[in-house]
């Protein structure tokens, strides 16, 4: 296992097999022993030592190559998923003190003087020797994805990117892992990192593809290990394509992992593991539950009132002021940028911002601190009604909306996404006052939604998660 | 001097009052033109809902439109502010 200092490429090559193992997407099929003699990189390896590198490709395949072959050779590697606007990316450029960028287009992405921009693309065989012996502690550099302004950059090291992997398990070639997420973020990282470390492959979704297209992959190429959000698996099981598909693992993330959702992967999966995880890109990897049931044994934090934080692992966690808190070698360092906000509490705690609740022996996950809908001085999370809507036999997904009231300054209003898209006026109507009479048995009366109304599709954002742009 | 056009606004939302108190098991209160509202039998949740639906159906919110209403006593003011806004 990769410690700090250490290269992925170093890791890589001490596996071995690396013609059995391959990156794939829609266009290319790269096994790995293509770098044993070749890079992706325009510009010999020694050219990047000590620099701070953006890695801005449009595809995901070239990130990957190049992160494998720059790690523990750079001073940083930035890592820009391809939805960051360019005023943003100007932005990151200046904070992360870039010096050169890795773009597989044939464009000036940087648009400074002093910024070196490198082309990169599939493996080149390189006729000189390749000198890939590990300089540095690279930082890794990633961006949260901000709803509003500009992302802030968070910094990692392969040691705390690693931490969450299994240390103790034999590399093994047959395993093909997949992500609907972009591995440029926190959840689809851990998934790169995971196929490089444990010896398997990763097939890789590319943003113009369709969900069946994916799926249809994924299914050819016999994916063992797939993640990605409720809201991407809430989509993909849309998908006449999620039938074809047969993993033994079933990975959710970066979003509430609902009972419904659980329920339906399991319904469909019924050999499969299916495990939800909490992580966040600042707090890194905190647990992985797999029971099938929501939410996360109450067990894991030391007391109910969140005095006492208990350790699994190297991770520490507690509760305090409704939020949880994670302490561990996981989590990112710091923020990058001058006056940037600490990113631990005193005690070396990063606040997730989710909003938990004791139900029974379990911990629920409520929704986001910020996301809070004010009902006339009551507290809505839009999560917790999604939760009970999405329970609906008859819902695929939802989402709920503040809606300004001049009366209590907020209500909450829903929007749902049926199951079936062929249902008539009628059939329409019973179903809202059916989801409406649900709300009313489950919820307390100001978090039951003012109107439903019924969508055929709901936006999921780049990051994967459902897009609540907030219209109040 | 009531008109056609006033009658059915009236209608739609003694509709939505009596729909609104059916949903929060709110008893109503006789819905007579000098009913205070604060004596209607429904709180602002219920009062919040209808203005939202009444906006849904009617394609107006007179509260968020005017910059100082006053807010309605009773039910008779609530109507006219639709009427004057419709």
């Amino acid at each position: 296992m990769p410690h700090d200092g250490d290269a992925l490429w170093e890791f890589l090559s001490g596996q071995g097999h690396l013609a059995e193992r391959a990156l794939s997407t829609p266009d290319a099929h790269v096994p790995l022993s293509d770098l044993a003699h070749g890079s992706s990189l325009g510009a010999p390896l020694e050219e990047f030592s000590d620099r701070s590198v953006l890695v801005a490709t449009r595809g995901q395949l070239v990130a990957a190559l190049a992160l494998i072959e720059l790690s523990g050779v750079a001073r940083r590697v930035v890592l820009c998923p391809p939805d960051v606007s360019a005023e943003h990316v100007a932005i990151v450029i200046a904070t992360a003190a870039v010096d050169t960028v890795v773009s597989d287009q044939r464009r000036d992405v940087a648009a400074r003087p002093h910024v070196r921009t490198v082309l990169a693309g599939l493996p080149q065989r390189v006729s000189t020797g390749l000198s890939r012996r590990t300089r540095r502690r690279t930082e890794w550099i990633l961006l949260t994805s901000g709803t509003t302004g500009a992302p802030k950059l968070v910094l990692h090291t392969l040691a705390s990117l690693t931490g969450p992997i299994a240390r103790d398990t034999a590399p093994v070639t047959t395993t093909v892992w997949s992500t609907f997420y972009d591995i440029r973020r926190y959840g689809g990282l851990q998934i790169f990192l995971r196929s490089v470390l444990g010896g398997g492959s990763l097939v890789l979704s590319d943003s113009g593809e369709s969900a069946d297209a994916f799926l249809g992959r994924v299914a050819a190429l016999g994916v063992t290990h797939i993640s990605g959000t409720p809201s991407h698996w809430r989509r993909a099981l849309m998908s006449t394509a999620a039938r074809k598909i047969a993993p033994r693992y079933v990975r959710l993330s970066g979003e509430i992992a609902d009972q419904a959702i659980l329920d339906r992967l399991r319904a469909s999966y019924p050999d499969a593991t299916i495990a939800h995880a909490f992580a966040s890109t600042e707090a890194g990897v905190a647990f992985a539950v797999s029971d099938g049931r929501a939410g996360f044994p109450a067990g894991l934090i030391g007391d109910a009132r969140g005095a006492v934080e208990k350790r699994i692992g190297d991770v520490e966690m507690r509760i305090e002021d409704g939020s949880l808190r994670i302490r561990s070698a996981r989590t990112a360092t710091r923020y990058l940028g001058d006056g940037a906000e600490s990113l631990r509490d005193a005690d070396g705690f990063v606040d997730t911002g989710d909003m938990v609740e004791l139900v029974g022996d379990r911990y629920h996950f409520v929704g986001r601190r910020g996301g809070v809908i004010n009902v006339g001085g009551l507290k809505v999370h839009p999560e917790e009604v999604e939760a009970v809507l999405n329970g609906h036999p008859e819902v695929r997904m939802s989402i709920v909306r503040p809606r300004k009231s001049p009366i209590t300054g907020a209500l909450v209003v829903a929007e749902v996404v049926p199951t079936r898209d062929d249902l008539d006026d009628p059939a329409r109507a019973r179903l809202a006052e059916e989801l409406l009479e649900l709300c009313r048995r489950q919820l307390p009366r100001h978090k039951v939604p003012a109107s439903v109304a019924l969508v055929r599709s709901l936006a999921i954002a780049a990051t994967g998660k459902i897009a609540r742009s907030s219209r109040a | 001097m009531t008109t056609a056009h006033d009658t059915s606004l009236r209608t739609r939302i003694v509709e939505e009052f009596a729909r609104v108190a059916r949903e929060h098991g709110k008893t109503l209160a006789p819905l007579t033109d000098d009913l205070a509202l604060l004596d209607s039998g429904l709180d602002s949740l219920c009062l919040a809902i209808i203005v939202a639906r009444l906006e849904d159906r009617l394609g107006v919110d007179p509260f968020s439109a005017a910059d100082d209403a006053d807010f309605p006593v009773t039910l008779a003011d609530f109507v006219r502010l639709y009427e004057d806004a419709a």
